[in-house]
């Protein structure tokens, strides 16, 4: 029992940190860079693509055995696609103005191979459970991604987080850095950032290992 | 990690009826949920669209509170309730006195990036433009969208003549009625404003001079 409690919070930890969707395996950068140029569109973004992928995972794994194996991916998209269109007329209804803010990429999430990847790969060979713990891991690392690269990006390009205006008059904006070469940029230093910590913590390992074999 | 349980496959392929079955059903599904969805959600979409529009007019035409759509139908302006697919149309905006106050006028054309689409307020008897508001575009963030974003900009319309016609000038050399300072950095989204309105005014004012003279 306790072997298998282990499991679940791995399968939902390794989406945060170790298999993060966009730090690590690169995945969904088309949303990744085009909207988050400020901390509340990738805020909304991320939120977007956490529904649909939460709800996607727990019904691909419920309907696994029912799908033939032919015809799965089409399923998938048919299931991925009634999400983001249910997703895309909410936004519209309840929050019009970010809505218009990023315009066409919600019905591009759709076609957002970090999704299907899970699908493919994780939902319909596993648990329900298992499926929905990984989708919110996924989920939860995607947003963090785009949440790290937007307040970044809105904090340099506008001097502001989440519209408040943090420094004074005399900061001069990178206009740079909320137009499409910033997030190149800021993602380009995050992936440093992130490889960098990977590879320092997987040398502390080795290093405490090394120490363990000589003790003994 | 737990090895993965490999997905169960039948011993016999399924045949096509199941496979078109299946899809058929997915699609009936999804069709129904997108569908209920849509319908929910109309309302709530058509009223915001049609409350920012409002608001637009009511700000371009300071002194308004009440709007109607005129269309140009068989050589004059008609008021309608609803808007025919391929017309053309303007507001009218009324003070609470009922008196027309003047004019919003939408237009749209090509900006830096995508269409500018625009709605600004036109005093026939003074033959001013009084107010302009951007109802959508795609300018560059931090250059070209400041035709919205920056106030002094925008203030450039509050007063202004159109006759012979407007003009954009070098930011900080605006000396005339009909001129307007052009944003340093975004020359192309500021002259795109003023020619959408140039247009605009080309197609709708002899037919508001119509108007006036019944």
């Amino acid at each position: 029992m306790p072997e298998k409690k282990r499991d679940t919070y791995q399968e939902f930890i390794k989406g945060l940190w170790r298999d993060n969707p966009a730090f690590v395996q690169v995945l969904g950068m088309c949303p990744m860079l085009a909207v988050t140029n400020s901390a509340v569109n990738a805020l909304v973004m991320g939120g977007a693509t956490f529904f649909v992928l939460v709800a996607s995972s727990f019904f691909v794994s419920s309907l696994k055995n029912w799908i033939p194996k032919q015809v799965r991916i089409s399923t998938y998209i048919i299931i991925i696609a009634t999400f983001v269109t249910v997703t895309d007329f909410t936004l519209q209804a309840l929050m019009p103005v970010v809505h218009k803010e990023l315009g066409a990429f919600i019905p591009l999430i759709v076609a957002n191979c970090m999704i299907l990847g899970r699908q493919e790969a994780f939902a319909s060979r596993n648990s329900v459970r298992l499926a929905v713990v990984d989708a919110l891991g996924m989920a939860s690392g995607f947003l963090f991604a785009l949440f790290s690269l937007g307040a970044v990006r809105e904090l340099l390009g506008e001097g502001a987080l989440f519209g408040f205006k943090l420094f004074s008059d005399d900061f001069e904006p990178w206009v740079i850095m909320i137009l499409p070469p910033g997030g190149f940029i800021t993602l380009g230093l995050l992936l440093l950032l992130f490889n960098w910590l990977k590879e320092r913590k997987d040398r502390l390992v080795a290093q405490l290992d090394e120490m363990e074999i000589e003790a003994r | 990690m737990k090895p993965q349980t490999p997905q169960t496959v039948n011993a016999t392929e399924p045949g096509s009826a199941r496979l078109v079955a299946t899809l058929g059903f997915a699609g009936l599904l999804s069709g129904l949920i997108i569908v209920t969805v849509f319908e929910v959600t109309l309302p709530t979409i058509t009223a915001y669209k049609a409350k920012i529009l409002q608001e637009a007019v009511f700000k371009v035409l300071p002194g308004s509170t009440r709007l109607q759509r005129l269309v140009y139908r068989e050589e004059k302006l008609a008021v309608v309730e609803e808007v025919g697919k391929e017309e053309e149309f303007v507001f009218g905006g009324y003070n609470p006195e009922g008196a027309l106050v003047g004019y919003a006028i939408p237009g749209s054309g090509p900006g830096f990036q995508d269409i500018i689409s625009l709605l600004y307020g036109y005093l026939p008897i003074q033959r001013k433009v009084v107010g302009m508001e951007i109802l959508e575009s795609r300018e560059t963030p931090g250059l070209g969208d400041k035709i919205y974003k920056d106030a002094a900009f925008v203030a450039n319309f509050d007063a202004l003549s159109i006759d012979p016609e407007i003009v954009a000038v070098k930011m900080g050399s605006k000396s005339a009625p009909n001129e307007v300072d052009a944003i340093t950095g975004a020359t192309i989204s500021s002259k795109a404003v003023v020619r959408i309105i140039n247009q605009a005014n080309q197609q709708w004012l002899q037919r508001l001079k119509i108007q006036q003279g019944e």
